[in-house]
């Protein structure tokens, strides 16, 4: 079945066009003006202006690595993050704690622990899962660098990003 | 006198192509970037070199390292000859337009040929060679439909091109430029010829049909120009890009170019017929008011000064009616096919033709 499309009736100054063109170069001008005077609110100008003051506390940046107090990795190499990392972006080597170490009962402690950012996907199940509390998506989100081997993050880089994380866990502290 | 002539017309080809035009036609790009950034609302490029001023260059390096491709199905010759065919009549009309009145006493205009404005049309139609065999030569759909989209859009919008600037030259009675600025120098502007005559009634009278004349005369400049709301013949929207969607690198920007050379060159004349050239009347107040005509006649640096202060009022306007095609642009849509050639046929040729017999009534009155 065919659809009449009803055509408005336009009188002669709607025939005319110009005063319609005139009011459309009215309006942009106006627009013109008011982002020349700083009246509209633009873009913000990235590197030179951060959004890192109004992140939220929940936001998920780069995975890091934390210590605890005593200066101790507070990862136990239970490989369970790498398990359930959705892209298989963790890599980890655990090592065995000699048993003249203070921190000796906690057994393992990850001689590797390689996190790939051009894989990860910042979803935080790593997070998540860490029954130890020792990873964390931290703040970070401008990860760049020129070859696939720079984007992988070792340990050093992560315990870097990551810090001394206070309180929590404290089941390995043996005056608790 | 020959090895003069020689000297300071080769000094005024070089000066104006590579001074002018050419840094006119690349920040002229660069300001269309930054005005359709501001009338959206937006900033526009402001990252290479300060507030984005250093882009333009940028842009060059990278259409020059760009892969120059060329498509195995095309005609070699005409793809080549194409994009300088797009480029050569844009930067050619320039030589007839005086951008000054005299500098050292010499006229600052390449060429004062006594036939101005018809080697303007003649140059000028050859534009549309560009845009066809682009169009042909690249053997393939959209390009083949822009080509002939344009040149049906310049045929038309030629006519009405021509018939408005009639009036001018009823008035002027003479086709060479630099007459015409003297004209609008001692009689006013055409466009206004009222201003400081405010109890002329006939110059009053004559207006009416000047501003009619600028208003087809503009718009036929904006439709020679493929500019928006004519720019049918590169439709992005549905032909992908027109004529020159096969081109890539420099041939491209050469399109690119040319587009923006005869948005140049059009504005150029639309000064100088409409807008009194290099002309700026100064208001002076030395034994009673009167306007002031500035020109480099004045002995030692004034004459030096005024010289290059009409170059500076001329290029001032030009920049002015550049904005005023960006405006344009970022403001109308596109027109249909047919509403174009309705438009060019059946309103702006009558206007036009009306009003050449408009204005030679007016002239019978009141001369």
């Amino acid at each position: 079945m065919a659809i009449i499309v009803p055509r408005p009736k336009l009188n002669w100054r709607e025939r005319l066009y110009l005063p319609a063109i005139a009011a459309g170069m009215m309006i942009t001008i106006k627009h013109l003006k008011n982002t020349i005077f700083g009246r509209t609110k633009v873009t913000m100008q990235y590197p030179e202006e951060k959004w890192d003051n109004s992140l939220p506390e929940h936001y998920r940046g780069a995975p890091a690595l934390v210590r605890d107090t005593d200066d101790r990795v507070r990862c136990v190499a239970c490989q369970l993050c790498e398990f359930i990392c959705p892209p298989r972006a963790i890599k980890i080597i655990p090592g065995e704690i000699p048993s003249t170490d203070r921190f000796a009962k906690v057994e393992k402690y990850p001689e590797e622990f390689d996190i790939d950012m051009v894989r990860c996907i910042f979803c935080g199940m790593c997070e998540e899962v860490c029954p130890e509390q020792a990873i964390f998506l931290r703040k970070d989100y401008a990860i760049t660098g020129f070859t696939r081997e720079e984007m992988v993050h070792h340990k050093d880089k992560l315990l870097e990003i990551g810090g001394v994380m206070h309180g929590v866990v404290l089941k390995w502290n043996e005056k608790k | 006198m020959t090895v003069f002539f020689i000297t300071t017309s080769l000094l005024k080809i070089i000066g104006m192509i590579f001074v002018v035009i050419l840094p006119m036609v690349s920040y002229a790009v660069y300001a269309e970037r930054r005005v359709s950034a501001l009338i959206q609302d937006r900033v526009g490029p402001n990252r290479v070199g300060p507030a984005g001023l250093f882009q333009p260059i940028a842009d060059a390096a990278k259409f020059l390292f760009k892969e120059d491709f060329t498509p195995a199905q095309v005609n070699k010759f005409y793809y080549w000859l194409a994009p300088c065919l797009a480029m050569v009549p844009a930067i050619t009309t320039i030589a007839v337009v005086p951008f000054g009145s005299t500098l050292l006493g010499v006229p600052m205009v390449i060429a004062d040929i006594n036939v101005g404005i018809l080697y303007v049309f003649a140059i000028a139609s050859l534009g549309v060679y560009g845009i066809v065999l682009a169009g042909w030569a690249s053997n393939s759909k959209y390009p083949f439909l822009g080509g002939v989209r344009s040149s049906s859009q310049m045929i038309s919008y030629e006519l009405s091109l021509g018939l408005a600037v009639i009036p001018v030259f009823l008035l002027v009675g003479n086709l060479r430029l630099t007459n015409v600025v003297r004209y609008q120098i001692e009689n006013g502007w055409m466009i206004a010829p009222f201003i400081g005559d405010w109890a002329n009634l006939g110059k009053w009278l004559l207006a009416i049909p000047m501003i009619i004349s600028f208003f087809v005369f503009t718009i036929a400049v904006f439709a020679e120009t493929n500019r928006l709301p004519f720019d049918l013949p590169e439709a992005e929207q549905e032909l992908a890009g027109g004529y020159h969607t096969e081109y890539s690198s420099m041939k491209f920007a050469l399109f690119f170019l040319g587009e923006y050379a005869a948005m140049i060159t059009g504005s150029a004349i639309i000064v100088t017929l409409f807008f009194g050239g290099w002309h700026l009347p100064l208001p002076s107040w030395h034994g009673g008011f009167h306007w002031l005509v500035v020109d480099g006649t004045a002995p030692g640096w004034r004459g030096v000064v005024g010289g290059l202060f009409n170059i500076a009022t001329f290029f001032a306007k030009v920049a002015a009616l550049l904005f005023l095609f960006m405006w344009v642009r970022w403001t109308l849509p596109r027109f249909r096919y047919d509403q174009l050639m309705r438009l060019g046929w059946l309103f702006f040729f009558e206007i036009a033709l009306v009003n050449i017999f408009i204005v030679a009534g007016i002239l019978a009155f009141i001369r």
